[in-house]
């Protein structure tokens, strides 16, 4: 180190570094963020919306006129003539005091996991609680195997689909609640199923929102099963 | 398994096969000596002259000046936000912590975030702030990237290139066009992008389900491709919206790995030694699938403490298993752990699956990979801090067989070891002294989610994610108090340049040496032996650095998992 010239100094003698670097700078900061903050979303949001609106807008599902959510999220059903979702972390306000946050599945408005360690007691609960009533609400015994999806909460709280198995084994139940043959509901979950993308990515799935929309169509509750 | 096995292999390979496309495109950006209209009209509107040459310190100079300018840009439009109009769900502008931790975040290419995105952030933000510090933070790292390898193949030290072409040009002939096409692809398979704030849906069971939009194919391209990872979303590449497929998933995968790769060839190209670039290229790939493997056999057993409730985990045609907390059923066990070990490689910090639910050994792969921080590593950085390790390894080396270091024909002597070791020192005493300084804080408590050792392993991750330059987070750990805000958005700034610039110095003063002739005794850096010894000095070194706090963390808590305690 002591034998070496300072090598920066020996070029640049006099200048300082940041010579002329005022307007430049400045400068730089508006254009880009007008270039890649304003003038790339926009070109991308027109052309977009000219080649696929449907998704750009949301892949919104319109039934009767009426909006009835989106494709591409899910839903919480309850009822028993409907194919359930997963547990879902999400919360919403409390509509009687706003102040105050509720647990409020599939709320699109508020993505949430549970963010809960494999070791943590809540989470341990939590699913040992879903499993009992999974296995009841569908006339499983005790001890029957019921599948990791239908008791884990998702990533987003949103996620549109369960796994076949976790189908199949809800078929029952929502054949029975509607008077129809369990093999309509099944043909139904096979119709609604979707294979690996190229037969390659990801895992084999059944979109719930949209097998319930088919369940509807081809299987009305009727009024009086209500 | 077989069929999990068979899509890393598939996606890896197109990985690979990319690095030459883009390594060669790279290598003429910067190089090529003519300027297109749109650059020379840009150098005209900032008033630049594009044949000025820049030594070292001028180079660094503009990239802070500019890179302080950008950042204060952004903190101002988050601090007005509800003043401009166009958001119809009025969300409230950030608090002035908040938004120092935010414009920090995304200008460093960390992405941390300590907001909700769609409760805190207008359309407009998004765009104009999030998705204009997410495109320049990753032209930032490219160039200097750029800047850096030509430094080290130049032979004068004024001149390491011009900071203002390099990023002009990586904008406009590198991110911009890929963005713009990908956006498109993502739009078809079901992103959003669009101005409007929400549509609210009336669900079959009727109820109201508002649903949040915006341009999100969008902000999700130069996330990935810039390696950024911020979210449009509270639950980022998680939430359908910003990742409705398995192919959108594999394209994100794909981006994020894109650049920090194709720059070894690029590297190689530049320095006339394309086997040098293979070299580091074995080195990322080496590390980055002995990570994966430990992830996805971690993640693909499942948890065993839900076994005895009788939850079926087991991998069958009609149901992926595994460990599903905080997972999607569309992506799987493969797809999530390729993400995750992705994402923390390239230090993206964008997740598809929530870290903070991965079983132990799944959590510490990311960990340790933003410890590390050079598997793959995030755009130009990456290939930066795996040059400090190979600088590092040649001085180990060459002290060993009691030679003269030397790297690319320079000799590596006291200065630029003391460049080398301060970004080497930088990395570790940000992570482990901010996380001692928070666990002396009484109030650190109140903001865990968990306790035990997956609490502690919460406010490591934080400071590893923070000054990495990840972003992501073992996300219940709430961030948003003055005090984390403060000291995470400070290890991002050390993280980020306490490494960049002194590693820019390096490149100056290597620069100015004599090139050496190869002679008996040198080591060649370009063989396989070499990538052994780098991959060998990566790991002692950040073994004997972080093998303490990893296992107070996710070790212990790993054999606690086995024996069944709980918390």
């Amino acid at each position: 180190m002591r034998n070496e010239p300072s090598l920066d100094a020996a070029h640049q003698p006099t200048q300082s570094v940041f010579k002329g670097l005022g307007r430049p700078v400045l400068v730089s900061a508006v254009f880009f963020m007008a270039v890649t903050g304003l003038a790339y979303p926009l070109a991308t949001t027109g052309v977009a919306n000219l080649i696929f609106p449907d998704q750009a807008k949301g892949s919104l599902i319109v039934r009767d006129g009426k909006t009835v959510g989106s494709r591409q999220i899910g839903q919480h059903f309850t009822s028993a003539e409907y194919f359930h979702p997963r547990p879902s972390m999400t919360s919403g306000p409390d509509p009687r005091d706003p102040s105050k946050t509720v647990d409020q599945p599939y709320n699109a408005g508020a993505s949430a996991a549970s963010n809960q360690a494999v070791i943590s007691k809540k989470l341990l609960t939590a699913v040992a609680e879903r499993v009992a009533a999974y296995q009841q609400e569908n006339g499983l015994g005790t001890g029957a195997p019921v599948p990791v999806d239908a008791v884990t909460a998702s990533a987003s709280g949103l996620d549109p689909h369960i796994s076949i198995a976790n189908a199949r084994i809800q078929a029952a139940r929502v054949a029975q609640a509607r008077g129809v043959p369990v093999d309509t509901v099944l043909k139904l979950v096979g119709q609604n199923t979707s294979s690996p993308q190229f037969g390659l990515l990801g895992d084999p799935r059944v979109n719930v929102l949209e097998l319930n929309l088919a369940l509807d169509a081809a299987a009305p509750v009727r009024p009086a099963a209500q | 398994m077989g069929y999990d096995i068979n899509q890393f292999i598939v996606i890896l390979a197109i990985m690979a096969g990319l690095v030459f496309v883009l390594g060669k495109w790279m290598t003429h950006l910067f190089t090529a000596p003519a300027h297109n209209v749109l650059e020379r009209g840009t150098y005209r509107i900032l008033g630049v002259d594009p044949a000025e040459p820049m030594s070292w310190k001028r180079y660094g100079a503009v990239l802070l000046l500019s890179n302080a300018a950008m950042m204060l840009l952004g903190y101002l439009i988050l601090r007005v936000q509800d003043f401009l109009p166009g958001d119809t769900l009025a969300r409230a502008a950030q608090t002035p912590d908040l938004a120092f931790n935010t414009a920090a975040s995304f200008t460093t290419n960390t992405n941390w975030q300590a907001y909700s995105g769609e409760t805190s952030l207008s359309n407009f933000s998004q765009m104009a702030a999030i998705t204009f510090l997410m495109a320049i933070s990753a032209a930032t790292g490219i160039a200097a990237a750029g800047g850096f390898i030509r430094g080290l193949s130049s032979k004068s030290s004024a001149d390491i290139g011009n900071y203002w072409v390099d990023f002009t040009r990586v904008l406009y002939r590198l991110l911009l066009p890929l963005c713009f096409v990908m956006a498109l692809v993502y739009v078809w398979q079901g992103m959003p992008q669009t101005l409007t704030a929400d549509a609210v849906a009336t669900t079959l069971e009727g109820a109201r389900q508002q649903l949040i939009l915006g341009p999100v194919a969008s902000f999700e391209t130069i996330k990935h491709i810039g390696t950024n990872g911020g979210g449009f979303f509270g639950m980022n590449a998680a939430h359908p919206f910003e990742n409705p497929t398995p192919l959108t998933n594999t394209l994100h995968i794909l981006s994020m790995l894109l650049i920090p790769s194709a720059l070894t060839y690029t590297f190689g190209s530049m320095i006339a030694n394309r086997k040098q670039g293979w070299a580091f290229f074995a080195a990322f790939f080496v590390m980055f699938v002995g990570f994966l493997t430990l992830v996805y056999g971690s993640e693909h057993s499942g948890n065993p403490m839900l076994a005895s409730m009788g939850v079926d985990q087991a991998q069958t045609a009609t149901l992926g298993g595994g460990n599903m907390e905080g997972k999607e059923v569309r992506f799987g066990i493969a797809q999530s752990s390729l993400f995750v070990t992705t994402t923390t490689a390239a230090t993206t910090g964008s997740v598809d699956s929530m870290h903070a639910s991965l079983t132990p050994l799944g959590g510490f792969v990311p960990l340790a990979q933003m410890m590390l921080n050079n598997v793959f590593g995030g755009d130009g950085v990456g290939l930066i801090n795996l040059v400090t390790y190979a600088i590092l390894t040649v001085f180990l080396v060459g002290m060993m067989i009691g030679r003269t270091p030397e790297f690319l024909g320079k000799k590596i002597e006291a200065r630029e070891m003391k460049f080398v070791m301060l970004a080497v020192l930088a990395h570790p005493l940000s992570i482990l002294g901010f996380t001692a300084l928070a666990c002396l804080m009484p109030s650190t408590l109140a903001s865990l989610a968990n306790t035990g050792p997956h609490g502690f392993s919460e406010v490591l991750y934080a400071y590893t994610s923070g000054t990495a330059n990840n972003g992501s987070a073992f996300a219940g750990f709430n961030a948003n108090t003055p005090f984390f805000n403060t000291t995470i958005g400070l290890a991002m700034l050390v993280g980020r340049y306490f490494t960049l610039l002194p590693m820019l110095a390096v490149a100056g003063v290597l620069a100015a040496k004599a090139t050496v002739p190869a002679g008996p005794g040198t080591l060649s850096t370009a063989t396989p032996l070499f990538t052994a010894l780098l991959v060998f000095v990566v790991l002692v070194v950040g073994g004997l650095t972080f093998l303490p706090a990893l296992a107070l963390g996710p070790i212990v808590e790993h054999l606690m998992m086995l024996s069944g305690t709980t918390f």
